[in-house]
């Protein structure tokens, strides 16, 4: 197929994405905002994401696309699709051998290595959108740190719950100045965001790029007498006996059967080759993979 | 001693009508002071440009400040402003919607400047939540409701609460007791005057009732088209009004 550019978007829109990129890397946690392409895909589905790996993938990169960590839900199987028809790159679900990775929800579990990109979809940017209404006043809190009100949201869950029961976009402070939006990962996944790979956000339909560059330090915001605390619901996986995954809560039939596996399926996959087996799980065979 | 707050020539024109124009005076530290006048008479944009809601066309507004002694607010960096406005300085609507977050909790609210000056600890929070509650007499269990399901006195109460908390030195207050019914007004006169007394505030209160500025003001200032007509004593100008628009508003009140 040569109707397409390298990668969908023509190289003006991917150096324009890239220079949002490097800005955002120079101000970790900084919304940079970018001119969004319409992409063929509806908003909400990962415009930005695709946008900020468009505009980072080569010829020669491994490219792995993971929902929710799944690799083969709707919107990974499409995201991946788009790349291998208009990029042509090799693709693959195995964590460690890709150069590439964007995610929707998930860090993966297997820790990233330094020439690694995390590209994340972003779907609300702006962590203190719900508390403050107003773009121009929210810009001019982050331009002053004024984050009093972060705390407040954390305050309200506590006062009504007993806990911070904001379980995913958990606030963070990056490097000490700017409150951010991890994207909708769960809050398990929160300490994992200081890492050796880049991290790249993306979000399309606001229109805003923002970084983590590598060992960058980031600090989930708590209260003193009720400290930051990553959740997991608490079983092992049924099928790789895994303890410190994450884990989906999966409804097996209408008379309350469930299970818990890994939400990485990569992960679970790989567990399952070396032999380990859980609780409700059978032997791996490749041809059942 | 020197003055909490010094007003010098501040004048604000909206195109080429006039806001307030020619306005100076001095506020003491524990001094209450009055501005009255008919609506359209520039209370409000007086109030605004003190607050520092609104930037004036001239003048200095200079107070008197923590770590650095007297300084021009008008000058200063937006930062140190906007931290002056919640720290020293507490602002109260004529409507409790404007000064409140309407879907957070009572306690949220109270709570937020004590957050937004780095108070982390949540028990402390809200201990100190339910103790401003307390003194604005909203009962510690309703801590946790939002304002939605507070009746209107109990908002401006909230509201209060929530301005007091990090003990501000200067109080801006802006119709404190409008919209509310009369018995409920004496309430939050009363809440209000014991506050100032106690804590030592100082306010500059805009109003257009009279029995409130007889109740809480040492001083006051008459307004009319923009300008100060009269100021002196809070009684001394009520009793013995001098000009002529000040005699009117005096004997406009209706004697019950």
């Amino acid at each position: 197929m040569t109707d397409y550019n390298f990668a969908y978007l023509d190289e003006q829109t991917k150096r324009m994405i890239r220079r949002a990129i490097l800005k955002a890397l120079a101000i970790p946690g900084y919304q940079v905002p970018f001119a969004s392409r319409e992409m063929p895909m509806p908003y909400g589905w990962g415009t930005g994401g695709v946008q900020v790996s468009a505009a980072c993938l080569t010829p020669g990169d491994t490219f792995k696309v993971i929902d929710q960590g799944a690799d083969d839900t709707t919107n990974a199987v499409s995201i991946r699709k788009f790349f291998e028809k208009t990029a042509r790159v090799a693709t693959t679900e195995e964590t460690a051998r890709a150069s590439i990775i964007q995610t929707r929800h998930r860090i993966p579990e297997e820790a990233l290595s330094e020439d690694q990109i995390l590209v994340y979809q972003v779907p609300i940017p702006e962590p203190l959108r719900f508390l403050e209404p107003s773009e121009v006043e929210t810009r001019k809190m982050h331009a002053l740190e004024e984050y009093g009100l972060m705390h407040v949201k954390l305050y309200e869950d506590i006062s009504q719950h007993g806990a911070i029961a904001t379980a995913y976009a958990y606030p963070v402070k990056v490097e000490g100045r700017y409150v951010m939006d991890p994207s909708p990962i769960p809050k398990f996944d929160n300490p994992k965001l200081s890492m050796a790979a880049i991290q790249l956000f993306g979000a399309g339909r606001e229109q805003r790029i923002y970084a983590l560059p590598p060992y960058t330090k980031v600090v989930s915001l708590d209260f003193e007498d009720h400290p930051f605390e990553p959740t997991k619901a608490a079983h092992d996986c049924d099928l790789c006996g895994a303890a410190d995954s994450y884990l989906d809560e999966v409804i097996m039939d209408d008379a309350g059967g469930r299970m818990f596996v890994c939400s990485d399926t990569d992960y679970c996959r790989a567990r399952r080759a070396a032999g380990h087996i859980g609780a409700q799980g059978a032997p791996y065979e490749e041809a059942t993979a | 001693m020197t003055p909490l707050l010094q007003v010098r020539d501040l004048a604000k024109f909206y195109g080429s009508r006039r806001g307030c124009e020619g306005v100076s005076f001095d506020l003491y530290p524990g001094e209450v002071m009055g501005i009255v006048g008919e609506s359209g008479s520039g209370k409000s944009t007086l109030l605004s440009c003190l607050a520092g809601h609104l930037p004036p066309d001239r003048g200095e507004v200079i107070f008197d400040t923590h770590g650095h002694g007297p300084r021009d607010t008008l000058t200063m960096s937006e930062p140190e402003r906007r931290m002056l406005m919640r720290t020293d300085w507490a602002f109260v609507h004529q409507h409790a919607r404007d000064g409140l977050r309407m879907g957070v909790s009572a306690g949220g609210n109270v709570g937020e400047r004590m957050m937004a000056v780095g108070a982390r600890h949540y028990g402390d929070i809200r201990a100190q939540a339910i103790d401003w509650l307390g003194r604005v007499e909203i009962a510690a269990d309703r801590v946790d409701d939002k304002p939605q399901a507070f009746s209107g006195g109990m908002q401006q109460r909230l509201q209060i609460a929530r301005n007091l908390v990090t003990g501000p030195r200067l109080v801006f207050m802006d119709e404190p007791t409008g919209g509310l019914d009369v018995s409920v007004q004496a309430r939050l006169l009363d809440l209000l005057r014991g506050l100032v007394r106690e804590m030592g505030l100082s306010a500059i209160i805009v109003t257009h009732d009279l029995a409130v500025v007889r109740l809480l003001a040492d001083r006051l200032m008459v307004m009319k088209d923009g300008r100060v007509v009269e100021d002196g004593l809070t009684d001394q100008v009520l009793d013995d009004p001098q000009h002529g628009y000040t005699q009117l508003l005096v004997s406009s009140v209706l004697q019950v």
